[in-house]
């Protein structure tokens, strides 16, 4: 039942994946400051941004978990954090080779976004150690829920902190609310964090029909007494 | 005097006999605060500190030795069977949080009015920076003892025990101390102490200490829940 839409999902996804990237080439104009380099800009802050509202949304589905205690929601969860945590690797190392292009060095501590998604970034990766560490698989969900409403309220805190801990002394190189950018620019901004938006529903989405598939696989063999091959996965929950 | 308030000293008072009687947790806290700075001393090769390098010895070494009391926090209860106990009483399970909490904020004050004057006489120059350092510190502590509470309680029920609980405090209080360092760093700055933007550092580790006191208000029930 997972599988439902998936495949215009999937469609919808590369085909606004392919206009994004044609609009970032051969539509959108050099930046006059960084040249062809700032092209990665249109990658690495929807990838930015798609990972933070992620790791928010993993916090709503955790708190839906613990208010009705159906475990669907604690499935929603860690998939929703996990597919946040890879792109959170996508947008240090993206935003990596922005820093060494453009200020000349690979991390730049001034930098309170750089810093802040690194602190961020940490936290969550702790979310499977943590989970993992719990072996009772109602109570691992019930506390990987804490822990993700724990993280959800974490991260605009640890922004403002850091944002404040730092004298602002560096440019912005965007200014909020992409008040700098424009026409060409923000419209395919838009299209990007639209593409990537997509991306990351049909990847959550994928994971949960792969994960519902072998739970009834799981299922069927029990039911047909067929032993299951090699040591299931205890760890990730099951979708029913 | 109300039912919850009944448990809520009963609970505290439980946990200061218990740690009055074996001391298990504030001597090696205080212990462990004293040899780091002594390592300090060594590593950075200095005989005296101040500014970011003196906020960040002492909020590093305070956090370090918090961790050692976090992770005994619930020890107990769960080998002497105490987590079942609650579960058993018909008693509000968010007061358990806020007695646990408040011993743990007893537990750092204890070992901060040990540390901080051993930290003084090892590498200030001047004792001018004590006074409004206590808010600081007492601001810090109610935000460690929130979080602690809330991390201390999940990592005893799982396999990996105190591993857990640095791991994933660590980040969880990286605005903590990048707030209480920066309120640190110009009360100890050479030359008398100095107030840059000290009442914003407050307000942010206020703001702190109340998210994460709600926080574990509010999620603390499905922790001990079986």
């Amino acid at each position: 039942m997972y599988g439902k839409g998936l495949r215009p999902l999937s469609i919808a996804t590369v085909a606004a994946l392919v206009a994004a990237l044609s609009l970032v080439f051969f539509y959108v104009p050099l930046d006059a400051d960084q040249g062809f380099i700032q092209k990665i800009f249109y990658l690495h802050v929807p990838l930015a941004i798609v990972a933070l509202v992620g790791f928010v949304v993993g916090g709503v589905f955790a708190i839906l978990h613990l208010r009705s205690g159906d475990s669907r929601w604690d499935a929603y969860s860690y998939v929703s954090i996990h597919m946040s945590v890879i792109f959170g690797v996508a947008v240090l190392i993206t935003g990596s080779i922005w820093a060494k292009a453009s200020w000349g060095h690979w991390w730049v501590w001034d930098e309170p976004t750089l810093v802040s998604f690194l602190i961020v970034f940490l936290m969550y990766a702790t979310y499977y150690p943590f989970r993992y560490a719990i072996e009772d698989r109602e109570r691992q969900a019930r506390y990987a829920s804490v822990f993700a409403i724990t993280a959800g309220a974490f991260v605009p805190l640890n922004f403002m902190a850091v944002r404040m801990a730092e004298s602002l002394v560096h440019p912005r190189t965007f200014g909020t609310a992409n008040g700098g950018l424009p026409g060409e620019m923000m419209f395919t901004f838009l299209i990007s964090l639209v593409a990537i938006g997509l991306l990351w529903t049909t990847l959550v989405k994928f994971e949960l029909t792969a994960k519902s598939a072998s739970g009834q696989l799981k299922r069927l063999r029990r039911a047909l007494d067929v032993p299951t091959p090699g040591g299931s996965s205890r760890v990730a929950p099951e979708v029913s | 005097m109300t039912s919850s308030r009944l448990v809520y000293m009963a609970i505290l008072g439980k946990d200061l006999r218990a740690e009055l009687r074996t001391l298990q947790s504030l001597p090696a806290m205080t212990l462990f605060a004293i040899t780091t700075f002594v390592i300090f001393r060594f590593g950075l090769d200095r005989t005296s500190l101040s500014g970011s390098l003196a906020a960040g010895v002492l909020w590093a070494t305070l956090l370090f030795a918090a961790i050692l009391g976090i992770n005994r926090l619930f020890v107990a209860e769960r080998e002497e069977g105490g987590f079942d106990a609650i579960r058993l009483a018909p008693v509000d399970r968010t007061t358990v949080f806020a007695a646990k909490a408040s011993a743990l904020l007893v537990y750092l004050v204890a070992l901060e009015l040990v540390v901080v004057p051993v930290f003084a006489v090892f590498f200030l120059d001047s004792a001018a920076a004590l006074l409004p350092l206590t808010l600081v510190l007492l601001l810090a502590d109610l935000g460690l003892a929130a979080t602690g509470t809330l991390i201390s309680s999940m990592a005893v029920n799982s396999s990996a025990r105190d591993l857990l609980t640095p791991l994933v405090l660590l980040p969880l209080v990286v605005p903590l101390m990048i707030a209480a360092s920066g309120a640190s760093e110009p009360l100890l700055a050479l030359g008398g102490p100095g107030y840059h933007r000290f009442g914003t550092w407050l307000a942010v580790l206020g703001l702190y200490d109340l998210i994460f006191l709600l926080v574990g208000y509010a999620v603390f029930d499905f922790l001990l829940e079986d």
